[in-house]
């Protein structure tokens, strides 16, 4: 368990590593942010001064010297367009992306399972058909499309929900959360809805085609041969080896909702962490965009570390130990 | 417990504002940029300036019509060709009541070279200026180092800040509202970072009361939100009304849309200083003996292929008006008597044929695909016309921050630009003056392109104290580098804002919006 721990902390670490260099030159050969901008009457002098305060003229290996020491000192550096530390700017933003892709997720898990395992169990029933049909929609639909019309359905024609932005929000130990007041709640629901939609539709083919398979395993037949009630099959013998899979994929399926909801932010105008990814690419602000990503590593590495340790509760023949 | 506790009361504050919201007190305003820092010194950027001018107000101001007018200054003359005096208008307070002194003024207007580590700050409005002496209470004498007639216009885009509050404040301070005290028609009351800023009316202003008591500029980037928040009733107006929503959005008798000519000016520079310009070649693939962008037939000849009215209606659906000037109409310095150069394929060949080119030859024209309206469609539709003519032109078109980076690394030769600007004589130093960074000149002349007798003009322009002088001297400049073709103009952007039928706004060329500048009907 512990070595297991260990070797993953030093892979991690090595991720995070490569993943600096390569978004640290990623963003350095697109251009420079001072091109962008810089006041249009500044003269030749003045752009070079602005490049040289903010280190932009050194060499690339010299600028990722001193970023590097800067995280070493838990300086991420400063954002270029706002003069706030890049972490403090992800930090502020992360409360809002977190409740957002958590309520995605539950919604995607509350409707995806059951609906995947009735698929699953009737697979020709009308119920079984038009519920993979909505899956098959789900998946091709574009996100920013479905979130357009949620917005005009919703809100434009039926004025039933807000158009964009955050509600209201209380203080949870010193954390802004919005999912506790109504107003929150209601400028949560399509944002959420519309970032469920795709991991609702993976949710419910992953959980029908393991069900299918599970179904036609002997265990399943003894049970069933043996009396047990279709529930208690469903439930104990069923659903339970097809949790497997499904807390893989919802593992990382929730990394990527909290990483990457680029797109359902900036329809929503939902003031999230992807929103301030996509403004920060757009003007090329180094520092706030390579702290995300490295964020977003360090999220990965803790989701799929959470789901080797569900894997093992949920598995009893998986050990975390090295098998040799 | 504490989501029990908020519950009633967060859904009372709701009602509330509903109701305020009914009595015509509330403007909801949706911008489409992001806010990125409340330190009015730090960058210059529209949104950043939006908010600022709501807080804060300048020594000059503008009218909607980008026009010189008395801001916080009432009167300025100048008292030989490097001296300036100010008289402040009396009776101005700060929102904490405090009165506005000379004091602020001086402080405000070096505070800006004081910011470090800022990738575009302010301290070129004020790069000008050698001492700011306080006279008394209410006026100053700036002295600059050059005889410079623009200094008026570029103090219109210094704020004034409180002395008291701003000294020793840092970024966080004015973020959080602390040190953001000025003299504007709206007082801060509430910044969420990538979300909205809120203001309340400021009883102490000076000027005619705005109708509005309390104002939110809500941040909604993503164009199709902006317009469904409009429709929804959640905002009341909007700026930047996407071009694909405009006649929908015409036909709605509950709405109204309101346009005007921006300063914007969309422009293609030509390389005109390197003998094998990237990009361009003879329709065998190899370079040309010299750089035909030099000769100005050619450059003419570029210019009548291209059919502006097709791109302004067609292309830009009506966002555009065919532009032959480096100003928009109206603009200090514009000339009217110019007119769009007519659309003429068989000309243009003629001309080609003449300059030498009778097969014509290939072109790469490079340009931004995400900053001005339909500007990758306006790259392809300049595209067709040009190889109409028999100029083969393939079009490289990136996102903004890209592209700049290809143009600072000298690897286009053709490309695309918008620039807005107060003064014809301000755009000309940047876009057509001969580049010299000693002087501060042509940092934006992506062609290198050079006329001494424009330069002189152009000089002359802004060593001119005398505002008709300077005018003068500024469209003669103008006038000049347009018959020269220094570069292609091919339109000023249309603005458009969009609101509910009851209200109303006045349209500003300098594309500002200002919750101070609507009225209800």
């Amino acid at each position: 368990m512990l070595s297991h721990a260990l070797r993953r902390l030093l892979e991690g670490v090595l991720t995070l590593f490569v993943m600096s260099l390569l978004v640290f030159a990623g963003v350095y050969a697109i251009g420079n942010p001072v091109d962008i901008l810089i006041n249009p009457q500044a003269d030749q002098a003045e752009i070079a001064q602005a490049v040289a305060q903010l280190g932009l003229d050194l060499p690339l290996w010299q600028q990722y010297w001193i970023f590097l020491k800067g995280v070493l000192g838990g300086d991420f550096g400063t954002s270029f367009v706002t003069k706030a530390p890049a972490i403090v700017l992800i930090l502020e933003r992360l409360p809002a992306t977190l409740e957002l892709a958590f309520i995605a997720m539950v919604i995607a898990i509350a409707l995806g399972i059951p609906l995947g395992l009735l698929a699953g169990l009737k697979p020709d029933s009308w119920a079984g058909r038009a519920i993979m049909a909505g899956s098959i929609l789900g998946f091709s639909l574009p996100s920013f499309w479905v979130g357009l019309m949620l917005i005009m359905v919703f809100s434009v024609q039926l004025g039933l929900l807000p158009t964009t932005g955050r509600g209201a929000t209380v203080d949870v130990f010193g954390v802004p959360v919005s999912f506790l007041t109504v107003d929150g709640l209601r400028h949560l629901i399509l944002p959420a809805v519309n970032l469920a939609l795709f991991k609702l539709s993976l949710l419910i083919r992953l959980t029908r085609a393991g069900a299918r398979e599970a179904i036609l395993q002997d265990y399943v037949r003894f049970a069933r041969a043996k009396g047990v009630p279709e529930s208690a099959v469903v439930r104990v013998h069923v659903l339970r080896n097809i949790l497997i899979p499904v807390v893989t994929v919802t593992g990382l399926e929730l990394g990527s909702l909290i990483a990457f909801a680029v797109v359902t932010e900036t329809i929503f105008a939902w003031p999230g962490m992807g929103k301030l990814l996509i403004d920060s690419i757009n003007v090329l602000d180094r520092p706030v965009i390579v702290a995300y990503l490295l964020i977003v590593v360090i999220l990965f590495i803790l989701i799929n570390l959470l789901v080797d340790l569900l894997y093992a509760a949920l598995d009893p023949r998986v050990r975390l130990q090295e098998t040799r | 417990m504490i989501n029990k506790k908020n519950l009633p009361t967060c859904a009372l504050l709701g009602l509330l504002s509903i109701a305020a919201s009914a009595a015509g007190k509330d403007l909801r305003i949706g911008l489409s940029g992001e806010v990125t820092s409340l330190d009015p010194h730090y960058l210059a950027a529209q949104p950043n300036l939006t908010v600022g001018r709501h807080v804060f107000e300048s020594l000059t101001d503008v009218d909607s019509r980008t026009r010189l007018i008395p801001g916080l200054a009432e009167r300025w003359r100048a008292i030989d060709a490097t001296t300036w005096e100010f008289s402040l208008r009396p009776g101005v307070k700060f929102h904490d009541s405090s009165p506005l002194t000379a004091e602020d003024v001086a402080f405000s207007l070096t505070r800006p070279l004081s910011i470090k580590g800022s990738p575009g700050g302010f301290a070129s409005y004020v790069r000008a200026i050698e001492t700011t002496a306080v006279v008394d209470t209410h006026t100053l004498r700036i002295k600059t180092k050059y005889p410079y007639g623009a200094l008026p216009e570029e103090l219109n885009s210094i704020l004034i800040v409180s002395k008291k509050h701003a000294l020793n404040a840092n970024p966080k301070d004015f973020d959080s509202g602390r040190a953001l005290v000025g003299t504007g028609p709206y007082k801060f009351v509430r910044y969420r970072r990538g979300e909205r800023v809120e203001l309340a009316r400021n009883d102490l202003w000076w000027g005619k009361q705005p109708a509005w008591d309390r104002v939110t500029l809500r941040i909604v980037t993503a164009d199709p939100s902006r317009t469904a928040a409009l429709l929804s009733g959640e905002l009341d107006a909007i700026e930047h009304v996407p071009s694909a929503d405009i006649k929908t959005l015409k036909k709605n008798k509950k709405l109204k849309v309101i346009q005007t000519t921006s300063w914007r000016t969309i422009l293609l520079h030509l390389d005109q200083y390197r003998t094998h310009p990237p990009g361009v070649t003879g329709n065998d693939g190899k370079p040309i003996a010299k750089n035909p962008f030099a000769d100005i037939r050619v450059r003419r000849a570029l210019s009548m292929a291209i059919h502006r009215e097709a791109i302004a209606q067609r292309v830009m659906e009506g966002l555009a008006v065919p532009a032959a000037n480096i100003v928009s109409p109206g603009v200090f310095g514009h000339n009217a008597a110019l007119k769009a150069e007519a659309y003429d394929p068989v000309g243009a060949k003629r001309l080609l044929a003449e300059a030498g080119y009778p097969n014509g030859f290939r072109v790469t024209l490079a340009g931004p695909n995400n900053r001005y309206i339909n500007d990758e469609q306006v790259l392809q539709t300049v595209a067709q016309l040009l190889t109409r003519a028999g100029i083969v032109t393939r079009v490289e078109a990136a996102p903004m921050s890209a592209y700049l980076g290809r143009v600072r690394k000298q690897e286009t030769s053709f490309a695309l630009l918008g620039w807005g600007s107060f003064a014809a004589d301000l755009a000309l130093r940047s876009l057509v003056a001969t580049p010299n960074p000693e002087k501060g000149w042509g940092a934006w002349n992506w062609g290198h392109y050079s006329n001494a007798r424009v330069d002189a003009l152009m000089a002359q322009a802004l060593a001119s104290v005398d505002h008709e002088k300077r005018e003068a001297l500024a469209r003669e400049a103008n006038t000049l580098a347009m018959h020269d073709i220094a570069f292609i103009p091919l339109h000023h952007q249309v603005v458009s804002w969009a609101m509910r039928a009851g209200l109303d706004y006045t349209p500003r060329t300098d594309e500002f919006t200002f919750a101070h500048h609507f009225s209800a009907k």
